[in-house]
């Protein structure tokens, strides 16, 4: 591990990674603080210059210094506006903005900016620590297992989507996947489902497919509704006063000890994610403070701004666990981030250690270098980068749509990719009308690919379906995806009975 | 009918067509060396289509117990009163990338882009036309130069009589 680490160093510490991260910090910070974009629009938007930059070591750089600035510029917007950015940083806002309100937007700021500094950085410690033992396990597994561990993987993000939603989720998931079945598959090099246009032969270009999933709906929402965004009621965008007492310090550091730990676990877990763990971060806060404190929080309480910030800077690091071990994205960024590393000719999982270490290594040094920059670079800065929130919504869209379209148009220098990204963005606004989340839908087209294979690597090798009962491992993971999906709604059920008065069975 | 069920049962139909697709129409270009395979072109997507058309039809009847129904938040979207929304505007932006996508090969990029930045603030309801003009034309600017100059992507940035 001492050799990988120091593999890491020398490749995160050359000039051009290190103005990557810097890049990406800052460009993450300025439109993560944007209303409306989260960390997954803004990485569509990026891909294409990750891309062009050619070093996979140096795009991924690139994107993870812009996941976790956008993650920092998200809480800056829910601070001083009540306007999170990102579903991850609603949290932030119960006690960030109350704090505002009193005239402490600076110590808020810099309270936040600590603990997802703590938070990042003890989560990339244990990142260091789980990831090499996990893919040392994830080596003996077998493309039957792959396949079922995607299974799980896919099962997770829908059981996780939350009660009455889960078969919607599931479907999305369904639809991420027929999609993915368009044109010409490398296990059979025969082309489907192209309705004999030339333009489907290479498939559905997945940056198209994320800019029409993610930000096409994202400014749809911005032209509709223009009271989304600007939701705060004026909020005071004076900071002053960065520092917080050695009092407040004190009060802090347990909390931002359990939530790192509880945040990175909470972010290895497929489905689950940043925003799960800041609410739930918040949540155990709340009942492990004491009677007094708990009158603080909602108010402006240090340790309930803490909880949260930890906790989601935690688990992005931790949702990055499965993607470099395992090679399966846990949530939409990192299957975004998947995405954009294949394009790139590297395929992560288990071998990506012991194939490109500097890769898996200068990844997990720049992200403590990345933490660094946030903490001293983007604070000092945050006044001035605050600005940005004061563009007029008529200056903002077009930009907004703009780059969605130049995205998609440079990663494929075709003009009808652009049509598609219009008539997919259009279904995907519907979609949100309906309440359906789309997330899922992106990681099965990205997964789907792989899924398939292993399926037919696996049906190939044992003749058939026999795989499922000859390899154990493989029966016990299906089963618990079938559990994950079915638990929910039969507990739902269950409650509901019981509501009635008929509870069954207890 | 609520919208989510309506988009069930579309997406029924779409399993349907894809399933008919993948059973009967995509195993008839099957070399004969490959029928001996114990997975086909076709396994997958036949598996797809069914466990589409069961799950489309869980939310399509609302097998799934639901929560009780949420209060709306006031920068949610509720789909019922779309009209009380710019929905015009929104419209017209979809409409100007649509064009925006037919005319960035024949118009080029900088006249292209230069319009679309300035025609979007015009739909979205500015009015300060020089300004307007000067922030798209210094943008789309700024936007080649990175991308033909560092990036290295070609952009064709005239229109198609003044040469490449």
């Amino acid at each position: 591990m001492l050799e990988g680490i120091m593999i890491g160093l020398t490749a995160a510490f050359s000039l051009q990674n290190l103005l990557m991260v810097v890049a990406g910090c800052l460009i993450g910070t300025f439109i993560g603080m944007l209303p409306g974009l989260g960390p997954m629009s803004i990485i569509a938007i990026m891909i294409p210059v990750a891309i062009t930059l050619g070093d996979p070591a140096a795009a991924l750089i690139l994107l993870a210094g812009v996941y976790y600035g956008a993650i920092f510029g998200g809480s800056t917007s829910s601070i001083l506006l009540n306007a999170p950015g990102v579903a991850g940083t609603v949290a932030t806002s119960f006690d960030g903005y109350p704090m505002a309100q009193k005239g402490q937007a600076g110590k808020a700021l810099t309270i936040a900016a600590v603990a997802s500094f703590a938070g990042g950085t003890i989560g990339a410690i244990l990142l260091m620590v789980f990831a090499p033992a996990l893919s040392t396990v994830a080596l003996l597994f077998h493309s039957a297992e792959y396949f079922a561990l995607m299974v799980v993987g896919l099962s997770a993000i829908a059981a996780f989507a939350g009660t009455g939603q889960v078969a919607k989720a599931l479907m999305m998931t369904m639809l991420g996947l027929m999609l993915a079945t368009v044109g010409e598959g490398a296990l059979f090099s025969m082309p489907r489902f192209t309705l004999g246009l030339m333009d489907l032969q290479s498939g559905i270009s997945f940056i198209t497919l994320a800019m029409a999933m993610f930000a096409l709906p994202e400014a749809m929402f911005l032209v509709l509704n223009p009271a989304r965004g600007t939701n705060g009621e004026g909020g005071s965008n004076k900071i002053t006063g960065l520092r917080f007492s050695r009092a407040e310090g004190r009060a802090m550091m347990p909390v931002i000890g359990r939530q790192s730990v509880q945040g990175f676990f909470i972010g290895v877990l497929p489905g689950a994610g940043a925003t799960i763990a800041s609410f739930l971060g918040y949540a155990v806060e709340r009942n492990l403070a004491s009677p007094e404190e708990q009158k603080e929080f909602g108010k402006g309480s240090v340790k309930g701004l803490a909880a949260p910030e930890t906790a989601n800077n935690a688990a992005c690091t931790g949702s990055f666990v499965p993607l470099l071990t395992l090679g399966i994205p846990g949530s939409g960024t990192t299957a975004i981030l998947l995405g954009a590393l294949i394009a790139l000719n590297v395929t992560p999982g288990p071998r990506l250690m012991t194939d490109t270490p500097e890769i898996f290594w200068a990844v997990i040094i720049s992200m403590f270098i990345g933490n660094l920059v946030l903490l001293i670079l983007n604070l000092p800065l945050i006044p001035y980068i605050a600005k940005i929130l004061t563009i007029p919504r008529e200056y903002l869209i077009p930009f907004i749509l703009f780059f969605t379209l130049m995205g998609a148009y440079i990663g494929q220098n075709n003009a009808t990719e652009l049509l598609i990204l219009v008539g997919l963005g259009v279904v995907a606004t519907i979609l949100r009308f309906a309440d359906y989340p789309l997330a899922p839908l992106l990681i099965g087209f990205i997964l789907g690919t792989m899924l398939e294979d292993n399926f037919s690597r696996s049906m190939q090798l044992y003749q058939g379906v026999g795989f499922v009962l000859e390899r154990p491992m493989t029966l016990a993971l299906l089963v618990m995806a079938l559990l994950l999906v079915l638990l929910p709604s039969y507990r739902a059920r269950r409650a509901r009975k019981r509501a009635e008065g008929v509870a069954d069975g207890d | 009918m609520a919208l989510d069920r309506w988009i069930a049962l579309i997406f029924i139909t779409f399993c349907c067509v894809y399933g008919y697709l993948a059973f009967f129409t995509m195993d008839q270009l099957l070399p004969p060396f490959m029928q001996r395979n114990p997975v086909w072109p076709s396994t997958f997507p036949k598996v797809l289509s069914v466990l589409g058309i069961i799950v489309g039809l869980v939310v399509l009847f609302g097998l799934e117990s639901h929560s009780a129904e949420k209060e709306p938040s006031a920068t949610d979207i509720n789909y019922r009163r779309l009209h009380d929304y710019k929905l015009g505007q929104a419209l017209m932006l979809l409409g100007l990338m649509v064009a925006y996508a037919l005319m960035l090969r024949p118009a080029g990029f900088l006249l292209s882009t230069t319009v679309f930045l300035f025609a979007g603030s015009a739909v979205l309801g500015e009015r300060k036309w020089l300004r307007m003009l000067l922030v798209a034309g210094i943008a789309t600017g700024c936007v080649w130069y990175l991308v033909q100059e560092v990036l290295g992507i070609f952009l064709r940035p005239f229109p198609f009589f003044m040469g490449t």
